[in-house]
């Protein structure tokens, strides 16, 4: 706490020795921005995937579809035996026999609105709501085959499993994603903070002359560089904050349509500056020392 | 002013015992034994080359022998560790010849550096300043910034800057290297003074008329290194 109070405060005799500004001083100002402008979007996109990724795992986990493919003079009998297990089957909450008319606005983007669904023979699609952990699905299955040979228990698995997947792979590259650009952030402000130190080489070897330690040296360095970078990732979070407030009304894609932040997710993009002064406070701590211990 | 300070041992604030120097694959000097007595004043000489800035280095720590000790104010600068070289630092008041400043601080600032470091209020040393700025000659020069100095006048900062925290020992690179003659006898005088106020001097120099000169006005020892080796010269001088 004391440290991270000496921080805020600073040092006046310490600050003064190094020069006000400098071509480090630009690079890590637009270093930081341009990283943490990177890390909002991909927190943006990561927190949408993880979301979506929930959303399909919770929506598809919790309900079935039984497709009943019949000729149509034993189609309902089939239909009502159906009903008739499901409804007694634990596990299962409901059921509701899809109508033709909803068969033909499911069909539609591929046939067209003007689809002539009556003179279609197609199956019956009963939608299965589950409950609880729902039912026995081998036993389900076993039974429908016994008793309706026409119907087939479609879980969604094999239709959950990938977009899942898909959702939660997304997920990890954008947490890959945030760990590389904090790498590439703390690399390149180390080599701000290196050059910096480079090209302020006398007033190091003059400050060690008249008996300066190395952490009176470090702290001048340290904080010029760390309040930057804070500086720099505060004004490129805010700008990528705007846009991905704006994105959602310029696209209308299934992974886009839920992104950006949500409730306490808000409370990322905000880290991102903090995250960005830590690095930078380290980084530079360890530019700065590395850089001493090359000057007696 | 001529008390025993802490760590000043009866045989010296800097002590060199049988130290030797190998610097860029050759041999500077070697078996160097010599101890600077506290109040005392000693020139160092010798040729371009022989090893007066390196031997000076070693004095504070920049530098660390190849062979043998050096004792700063009793402690072996060898197994300092750069915290406690710093501390070191802050009692002896080194003048390169080059005399580097941080650029973009007036004269006052860089002469008040040594008390900055310390996290000490450089306000607390202002009347200090004042007369110490007066001292050397500088006093209508205090904000002006060290690139719009002349050479003598750097000299006469430097040597400011060195004697800002009343340090026991003053080493002197060449003070007189850039400058006349007559900016020469006053930086000389200056040593003097300092010495008489019970510093521990150690000015390296090539100018014999300057040492002839503080010979007529300060009691000094003159440590001649030749052929790798540190001797004490004699009447010749």
């Amino acid at each position: 706490m004391k440290f991270l109070l000496d921080l805020l405060r600073g040092d006046s005799s310490a600050e003064k020795v190094v020069p006000p500004t400098g071509f480090t001083a630009n690079l890590t100002l637009i270093a930081s921005g341009a990283m943490a402008f990177l890390a909002v979007f991909i927190l943006a996109l990561g927190l949408s995937a993880g979301r979506q990724a929930d959303v399909w795992e919770d929506a598809l986990a919790q309900t079935g579809t039984v497709r009943i493919s019949a000729p149509a003079d034993t189609l309902d009998a089939q239909v009502t035996r159906v009903l008739e297990i499901l409804s007694q089957t634990p596990g299962v909450g409901g059921t509701r026999r899809i109508p033709n008319e909803e068969q033909a606005e499911l069909l539609a983007p591929w046939f067209g609105d003007d689809l002539p669904i009556d003179a279609l023979l197609l199956p019956a699609l009963i939608e299965v709501e589950f409950e609880g952990g729902g039912p026995d699905m081998v036993g389900l299955k076993q039974r429908l085959v016994a008793e309706a040979p026409a119907a087939v228990l479609d879980d969604h698995d094999r239709w959950r499993a990938p977009m899942v997947n898909a959702a939660n792979g997304l997920r990890r590259l954008a947490n890959l994603s945030l760990g590389l650009i904090a790498i590439v952030t703390a690399v390149t402000i180390a080599l701000a903070a290196s050059a910096a130190l480079a090209a302020n080489g006398q007033v190091i070897d003059v400050l060690r002359l008249v008996g300066a330690e190395d952490r009176f040296i470090t702290r001048a360095f340290v904080r010029r560089f760390t309040l930057r970078a804070a500086g720099g990732a505060a004004m490129g979070a805010l700008i990528a904050l705007v846009l991905v407030v704006l994105v959602p009304n310029v696209a209308d894609v299934a992974v886009t349509s839920d992104f950006g932040f949500r409730g306490l997710n808000w409370i990322w993009p905000i880290m991102v500056p903090v995250a960005a002064a830590v690095i930078a406070f380290f980084a530079t701590r360890f530019a700065a020392f590395r850089r001493l211990s090359e000057v007696s | 002013m001529r008390q025993k300070r802490r760590g000043m041992t009866d045989t010296g604030a800097i002590e060199l015992y049988s130290v030797a120097m190998d610097y860029g694959g050759r041999t500077l000097f070697r078996d160097v034994t010599f101890a600077l007595k506290p109040g005392s004043f000693h020139f160092l000489t010798g040729p371009s080359g022989a090893g007066k800035t390196t031997l000076i280095k070693l004095c504070y720590g920049e530098l660390t022998a190849s062979e043998g000790r050096v004792l700063a104010f009793g402690e072996d600068t060898t197994h300092m560790d750069r915290d406690a070289i710093a501390q070191m630092r802050r009692r002896i008041g080194v003048v390169h010849q080059d005399c580097r400043f941080i650029d973009h601080l007036s004269v006052a600032e860089n002469v008040l550096l040594p008390i900055s470091v310390t996290g000490q209020a450089p306000s607390d040393a202002e009347a200090n300043l004042a007369e110490l700025m007066g001292w050397v000659g500088l006093e209508s020069l205090s904000n002006h910034l060290p690139p719009e100095l002349s050479g003598g006048e750097r000299q006469r900062a430097a040597l400011a800057r060195a004697v800002i925290m009343s340090p026991d020992v003053v080493l002197a690179d060449e003070p007189t290297g850039n400058v006349d003659w007559e900016m020469s006898l006053r930086i000389l005088s200056l040593l003097i003074e300092l010495n008489k106020l019970g510093k521990t001097i150690l000015c390296a120099t090539h100018d014999m008329s300057l040492i002839r000169q503080a010979k007529s006005r300060v009691s000094a020892r003159v440590l001649r290194l030749r052929d790798g080796r540190v001797e004490l010269a004699g009447a010749e001088l």
